[in-house]
């Protein structure tokens, strides 16, 4: 979707302001958010693509309004409650009306540290060869979904070159409204500056994105 | 927040689909275990054993697995090498995707709209922002993560440093040098390491 998440290439946020000796978190609610998320996220088995698009998916106003971890709040609540898990009404009220829904496992103490060391690859096993190699010139395809994509506005029809090859991995697209994980080829496209943003880029300046097959098209 | 946040929990510890033992354990974990000192060492490595580098080259996400650091938002790892000629940034536009096993979770700056929407466009301006400055005929390379592949940048070497060992040379390494907003502390600037980012 043509989202307030999509930022690259827009202006005005003004500079990158860097805190010195700065904390992991900058309140106890933002602790509380990350382990939420994690927690639940495993209790309930959503994909991190459903993950991004609850999170991405809404008024523009209201993403650049909150802060990283409002937008995770926010984010949790839509996944808890399309999953049924949690009503408004109990969000409402501040504690449990029904009893639960059934979950896929809860996360103990004692599970934690290997689950999160635990290595859960995205790349899957493909019989379909790959259709671009290493310096194919190629375009991104110009499309403008409504739904999860991770074809970010500001590379979509530019000429580019494949640079690395990394094997199938799930589709984004599909994965995150649950038409299935759609393995397809992934590519790390390179792209000038200019080719991007025209005469005011930094001739210096290369960019690259990981791309999908179905994001390109031979140039 | 902090009402929401802990109204949120208590439905969801009353429903039994979280254990409040288990939410500790990953905040410390996040907090105190994993972070930038993982990357580190995982440079300092690649700075001393020419092996460890050829591996980071052919198999970043092996290479680095060997030293320990493994695991969620981890699972495909890249390396790219800064060299006098390029200069590699790391971004996520879209979101926040950041190397976690190695660098921890990201800094607020990383994941706000400024960086996110500039570094692409205007890299060298952003750079500034860190007090960055790079000669001008540097290449400028910007990774922007949008898939589930995570780069890390093996920065260059400081001069001065001939014969250290990788813990020595572990401090020189700074989080932002490995995201590429950065460089690694001058063997001098040993003394203010405690200043680092």
């Amino acid at each position: 979707m043509n989202g307030a998440h999509d930022l690259g290439g827009m202006m005005g946020f003004g500079p990158v302001e860097p805190e010195a000796n700065e904390p992991v978190f900058h309140a106890d609610w933002e602790r509380k958010m990350l382990a939420l998320t994690l927690a639940a996220g495993a209790a309930a088995g959503w994909n991190i693509d459903a993950s991004r698009f609850a999170r991405e998916d809404r008024n523009p106003r209201q993403y650049l309004n909150s802060t990283y971890y409002q937008i995770w709040y926010l984010g949790l609540l839509r996944l808890l409650e399309d999953h049924g898990l949690i009503g408004a009404d109990e969000i409402a009220a501040g504690r449990a009306l029904r009893p639960p829904a059934p979950v896929k496992r809860v996360l103990a103490a004692d599970q934690v540290v290997s689950r999160l060391q635990q290595r859960v690859p995205y790349s899957r096993d493909t019989n379909a060869p790959a259709r671009f190699a290493v310096g194919d010139r190629v375009r991104t395809v110009m499309m403008t979904p409504a739904g999860h994509t991770r074809l970010p506005r500001y590379v979509r029809g530019k000429p580019g070159t494949i640079e690395l090859v990394h094997g199938a991995h799930v589709l984004p697209d599909s994965n995150a409204h649950g038409r299935g994980e759609a393995p397809q080829w992934l590519y790390t496209v390179a792209f000038a500056g200019r080719d991007l943003w025209g005469p005011q880029a930094d001739p210096s300046t290369t960019i690259s994105t990981d791309c999908w097959e179905s994001y390109l098209e031979p140039a | 927040m902090d009402l929401r946040v802990r109204a949120l929990e208590s439905i969801l510890v009353e429903k039994g689909y979280v254990d409040p033992a288990a939410l500790d354990v990953l905040v410390d974990t996040y907090e105190t275990k994993i972070g930038p000192r993982n990357g580190a060492r995982v440079v300092a490595r690649a700075w001393t054993d020419p092996s460890f580098r050829d591996w980071l080259r052919r198999d970043a996400t092996a290479a680095i697995d060997s030293l320990g650091y493994s695991g969620r938002q981890g699972e495909h790892m890249v390396v790219v090498e800064n060299t006098p000629d390029t200069h590699n940034v790391v971004v996520c536009t879209l979101c926040s995707c950041y190397p976690w096993p190695v660098l921890g979770l990201p800094p607020v700056w990383y994941k706000a709209a400024p960086y996110r929407s500039r570094v692409v466009l205007d890299p060298r301006g952003v750079l500034a922002d860190f007090g960055l400055s790079l000669p001008p005929q540097t290449r400028i390379r910007v990774w922007d993560s949008t898939a589930e592949i995570r780069y890390l940048v093996l920065p260059m070497r400081p001069a001065g440093t001939d014969g250290w060992d990788e813990a020595r040379l572990a401090d020189l390494v700074t989080r932002d040098s490995m995201i590429g907003t950065g460089l690694p502390l001058s063997p001098g600037a040993g003394a203010t390491a405690g200043a680092r980012p």
